[in-house]
């Protein structure tokens, strides 16, 4: 039956984004939201319709993870298995989940509802353990509340039914309707301070280009999703650059690991995340903006076109806004479809452009041939929102938060082992013991800042800064308590990295593989003295030659274990027996010829 | 030639031309800087990292790093060499390859770049992936075990021969080429004079029936190593 309606509703997805190319994430997610799946046939066809080549689709389709190429269960239950959610219990969810499902991870039931899979961090590590299901999100998970979420699944087979009631602030939107918590412990002066009045927008309007941009720098904002490269001489180059069209593209992927503060300003103040998209676009010259929403937030999306619909109602956003002839501009929402990657700018231009998420080369960058060969500003969610605020309230006004070369407040997304989890908005340069205070985190053994891609902190170094040139963080902040295995936390981020390289380069791709392959055989106690130099050379290789911020920071993990932890390696690793390498698997190596003889090798007849 | 400008490569002035690669100025001037995943006839790709230098400070490929003015190179430096020994080795063991019985052998570019760099065997320990093999064309072979995942191919195929017979699917370790067809290679519009099969550095794309046709003596890097000719070049003093 499905076979038969299958080509005309494919041709009348690809028809609604006009056959083009450059939508083809558009249209492989609505393809996956109605097929459970963009098969091989399917690929056949939207080639057809787009007259693109099918191993571009296949390109595309089979680089994103929520896009598939068999099908799915109808209902797909994605667990998050970032290390805060396994410290907050996600085990033995998984294990409830897996045995009211009646399926193993990875798995899709053999009638075709279910299919159980992990997934990385959703943005929700202070309400660890979560779970995507299809779109909705259920956090704050037991073994008990899983069970009890799988029986509900099973009996309904709707994912709505499951939430009962929502989440603080606008999580109760009619548009949104969500069970997600802010958890906002902390309203700094900058960008929680207070209502969005719009006065930023009609500020930089009165004003030429140039004088925003200068306002902008004099500000001292710094990018806020980690790099910290100036926004203000970002929209320079971007301005300067020759081009028909420019672009301003808004980075909400969000994927970095225990970072969630995005989600936050995107729920409550999305209007000061436009105004400053709009005050940038007029800034630079663009007429054109994308907004990049990480596909594990899909379910903001509506909320964010309606809150868009009501800005063209307004004259905020299309022709001549708020009057100001010949000043046009729109914005879209581009959905992701899980890949941290994406995070990276030119990868998610890639993204953008309807195509894998592979970083670009650079030369040239972004702001002078970015998304379309368009000089594109790429900015974060915080920065922008940062940028509205200091047209409205002044450059003196901003820089008179934080420090010197880290002007403003940073808003962070703290989880982990900490009494109060949730979202910070706090002035830059306070040390992190002052931080572990605020969030109730002072028996910590380690703090992760910055994300998986950060930095793993000793309690040694907790009089360090939260500014950009001591410890940068894009917001993710994850406490580590005395029980934590921080031999397992690497194993874990290593994974993650691995499971998210986008393969185009060798030290990545087969870099990390070789790394995590050591730290899990010292993990399980077969590591070997010659481990320490071995993993030194390797990590200092790949972030040496890696060509993107991922493989550039991946190994950053294994280097801060052996600078500031090397007692725990050396507990696992131990002193050497001089006649046996650990390294060395006995019981495996035999196990292969113990069952091609069908009896026991001398050695394990013996006893050991 | 107003454009024409000094850049330093491991202490020795050479000159350079706006719009060239830092790989392309060095070569020039007889300097070879390894490379792997780069082809003179194909659009740079940066991918493979093995020609990795540091310029003014900083790491980048050379084959993608236009050359600036002043610009100071370093490509024959302890730390630069142990980086390209670490890539030719994890492209070893991310693959596999079988060089005592390759066709490919004498005349793998993976291969003479391991002896270059003097790597006998590798630290790293080998990865043995399940990788496909499609004989399906009666002329060309594709064999992934051995495939590097340069984009020779992908780029040929497309700049020069006009089609698009391969493209890269999947991401991370499962990262791999793949046909443009509804099956396997026999049914994309190859052809065995396509410059994407030729481009191969490796034995991953095989002409059939050409196997060991050149007898071991007489095989391209049998006597002299790679990069050799580039060498022999000197730049200017090139007749």
């Amino acid at each position: 039956m499905v076979e038969k309606t299958l080509p005309e509703s494919v041709g009348s997805i690809c028809k609604k984004y006009k056959n083009s190319p450059d939508r083809l994430m558009d249209i492989a997610i609505d393809i996956q939201h109605a097929y459970q799946c963009v098969s091989p046939e399917i690929q056949l066809d939207v080639a057809q319709f787009l007259q693109m080549e099918v191993v571009d689709v296949q390109s595309l389709v089979s680089f994103y993870s929520f896009l598939t190429e068999e099908e799915t269960g109808k209902i797909v239950v994605r667990l998050c298995n970032d290390v805060p959610d396994k410290l907050a219990g996600m085990e033995a969810v998984a294990a409830a989940l897996s045995s009211e499902l009646g399926l193993d991870f990875g798995e899709t039931s053999e009638d075709g509802r279910f299919t159980l899979l992990h997934t990385p961090c959703i943005g929700m590590s202070d309400q660890a353990p979560a779970v995507m299901v299809n779109e909705i999100i259920i956090t704050s998970l037991t073994p008990e509340s899983a069970r009890k979420m799988a029986r509900q699944l099973i009996e309904t087979g709707n994912p709505y039914k499951l939430v009962k009631e929502f989440g603080d602030g606008r999580n109760c939107n009619d548009l949104i309707k969500s069970m997600v918590n802010n958890n906002l412990q902390r309203r700094g002066p900058v960008l929680f301070g207070g209502p969005v009045t719009g006065r930023g927008l009609e500020s930089a309007l009165k004003q030429t280009p140039e004088e925003v941009r200068q306002i902008v720098k004099d500000s001292g904002l710094r990018g806020r999703g980690g790099a910290g490269f100036p926004t203000g001489l970002k929209w320079d180059f971007t301005a300067a650059a020759e081009g028909e069209q420019r672009y301003i593209l808004c980075n909400a992927d969000e994927g970095e690991p225990g970072t969630f503060k995005d989600r936050v300003l995107l729920t409550e103040m999305p209007e000061l995340m436009f105004e400053g998209m709009t005050i940038a676009a007029y800034a630079i010259g663009a007429s054109g903006g994308l907004i990049y929403l990480r596909g594990e937030y899909f379910y903001l999306k509506a909320f964010l076109e309606h809150a868009l619909e009501l800005r063209r109602k307004s004259g905020l956003l299309g022709k001549n806004i708020l009057g100001h002839e010949g000043f046009d501009f729109d914005i879209r929402i581009q959905l992701g479809a899980g890949a941290y990657i994406c995070g990276e700018e030119s990868a998610l231009i890639s993204s953008c452009e309807g195509l894998r998420g592979d970083p670009k080369n650079r030369p040239p960058f972004p702001a002078q041939k970015g998304y379309k060969q368009c000089p594109t500003s790429v900015n974060n969610v915080e920065s922008l929102c940062a940028a509205a605020r200091i047209l409205e309230h002044g450059a003196e006004w901003f820089a008179g938060f934080g420090e010197a070369r880290s002007t403003g407040t940073k808003v962070l997304s703290v989880s982990g082992d900490c009494e109060k989890p949730g979202v910070y908005e706090i002035p830059n340069g306070i040390t992190l013991f002052e931080f572990l205070d605020m969030c109730g985190g002072r028996e910590a053994q380690a703090v992760q800042v910055g994300g998986a891609a950060g930095h793993l902190i000793a309690p040694a170094e907790f009089g360090r800064r939260l500014t950009f040139d001591d410890l940068a963080t894009g917001g993710s902040m994850m406490v580590f308590g005395p029980k934590v295995d921080l031999i397992g936390v690497a194993v874990d981020f290593l994974d993650f990295f691995v499971e998210e390289s986008c393969g185009y380069c060798t030290p990545c791709r087969a870099g990390n593989v070789l790394l995590l392959e050591r730290m899990k055989r010292i993990q399980k106690g077969r590591g070997e003295t010659g481990d320490y130099e071995y993993l030194a050379d390797l990590a200092n290789s790949i972030k040496g030659t890696s060509r993107c911020g991922l493989g550039q920071t991946s190994p950053n993990i294994v280097l801060d274990l052996l600078r500031h932890f090397r007692p725990l390696l050396e507990a696992k690793i131990g002193d050497q027996d001089r006649n046996l390498r650990a390294s060395f698997d006995l019981d495996s190596a035999l196990k292969d010829a113990e069952r091609a003889t069908g009896r026991k090798s001398v050695y394990n007849q013996e006893g050991k | 030639m107003t454009d024409s400008f000094t850049i330093n490569v491991d202490g020795r002035d050479i000159q350079a031309t706006k719009g060239q690669t830092i790989l392309e100025a060095a070569e020039a001037a007889g300097i070879y800087i390894p490379r792997l995943c780069h082809h003179p006839e194909l659009k740079p790709h940066g991918s493979c990292r093995i020609c990795t230098v540091i310029a003014n400070g900083r790491s980048c490929t050379s084959c993608t790093q236009p050359a600036e003015p002043g610009m100071e190179v370093q490509n024959n430096h302890p730390q630069v060499e142990m980086w390209r020994k670490q890539l030719i080795e994890m492209l070893f063991v991310e693959g596999n390859h079988f060089c005592p019985f390759c066709e490919k052998s004498g005349g793998c570019e993976l291969q003479a770049l391991g002896y270059r760099h003097g790597l006998t065997a590798t630290q790293h320990p080998h990865l043995f992936p399940r990788r496909e093999i499609d004989a399906t064309h009666p002329d060309i072979m594709v064999d992934h075990n051995r495939c590097v995942l340069c984009g020779r191919c992908v780029r040929a195929s497309r700049d020069v021969d006009g089609k698009r017979v391969f493209q890269f699917v999947e991401r991370g370790p499962e990262k791999r080429v793949a046909v443009n067809s509804d099956a396997l290679l026999s049914r994309t519009d190859v052809d065995l004079t396509d410059k994407a099969i030729d481009v191969c550095p490796v034995g991953a794309i095989l002409p059939k029936r050409q196997g060991y046709i050149a007898p071991v003596g007489a095989r391209e890097f049998d006597h002299t190593p790679i990069g050799t000719s580039v060498e022999a070049g000197n730049g200017s003093l090139e007749v």
